[in-house]
């Protein structure tokens, strides 16, 4: 089954690059007061039960997609 | 120069580039420097030291380091430092050492958004490190950084702990390059037998170089590897 990983930079943690984004699209004149830059991953998992999807990617967020440092993630199983 | 050489040996990643100069720096100051496939399934037979070298590993995807640390021979790496053994990382070896867990924090983009290369002034916090004995405390080091990826950072509980404990190595004196929390350019393990830092002192061995401060913690770190080659052989 698909699923969508979401990686963002933890509340409270700098984020360089969304600070350089953010500045560059006020220079553009868009009315924007804050940006985060994070990370998307599509996946397809071997298994068609979301339970277990979800185990199982909440592994892969914890032992190589993010870390837990200065990352959150959200796992969004495709329905 | 003393003997024995002690073994130290210097893993190479796909995507790695100082492993070469850091064999070569400690070579010449002493060792017996051995480059090592990350794919091998063990470290060499009486291996005192472990280097991880600077470089790209895996390209840096994902996050730098954080793919590197799952390579065969860093299973034995992790077995090597849990067991005491002498591990420094230097630059991307740093990065993969803080994703591995064995070095506290993480090595971030620098706040400047850019890849800086140039020499920077270090001071030396602790000298009572298997990394640093050679050092005056307090002296200024000065060793060139290349990164992009260079700002440290922990949350405050962490800092705070890790002041408590004495395990901030090395700060930036003067300006921050990175942006680091606290300045910090080195870190230690709670046991002082893994440090990890971004400036290269293998590519300032040498006053021809530029500076010669960089052979100040590798011979430090030759000097604790060849004590430890010296126990084995009395044991």
């Amino acid at each position: 089954m698909k699923a969508t990983v979401l990686v963002r930079p933890k509340q409270g943690i700098l984020d360089p690059q969304g600070e350089a984004t953010r500045g560059a699209l006020q220079k553009l004149g868009f009315r924007v007061e804050a940006t985060r830059v994070g990370r998307v991953f599509d996946l397809e998992v071997a298994t068609s039960d979301p339970g277990e999807a979800k185990a199982e990617i909440k592994r892969m967020c914890e032992q190589l997609l993010a870390n837990p440092l200065i990352e959150s993630f959200e796992i969004e199983l495709a329905t | 120069m003393s003997e024995p050489r002690p073994r130290i040996a210097v893993v190479s990643f796909p995507g790695s580039l100082d492993d070469h100069d850091a064999v070569w720096a400690l070579s010449a100051l002493g060792a017996d420097a051995v480059a090592v496939w990350h794919a091998e399934p063990a470290l060499p037979a009486g291996t005192t030291a472990v280097v991880l070298p600077g470089g790209f590993s895996y390209g840096d995807y994902l996050r730098c380091g954080a793919i590197a640390r799952f390579s065969p021979v860093m299973h034995k790496v992790v077995e090597f430092a849990e067991a005491g053994g002498l591990v420094l990382g230097i630059c991307n070896g740093f990065q993969i050492l803080s994703e591995a867990g064995l070095v506290p924090g993480v090595l971030r983009q620098n706040r400047s958004l850019s890849f800086i290369c140039r020499d920077v002034t270090l001071r030396v916090e602790r000298t009572d490190t298997p990394f640093t004995s050679r050092c005056e405390p307090q002296q200024r080091l000065q060793i060139p950084i290349k990164n992009n990826e260079g700002c440290w950072f922990a949350d405050d509980e962490t800092v705070t702990r890790l002041e408590a404990s004495g395990q901030i190595v090395l700060r930036y004196h003067g300006e921050d390059p990175s942006g680091s929390v606290m300045a910090i350019a080195g870190v230690c393990n709670e046991a002082g037998n893994v440090m990890g830092l971004m400036p290269h002192p293998e590519h300032a061995v040498d006053p021809l170089l530029g500076s010669g401060d960089g052979a100040l913690i590798l011979a430090s770190l030759v000097d604790a590897a060849r004590e430890r080659t010296l126990a084995a052989l009395a044991a």
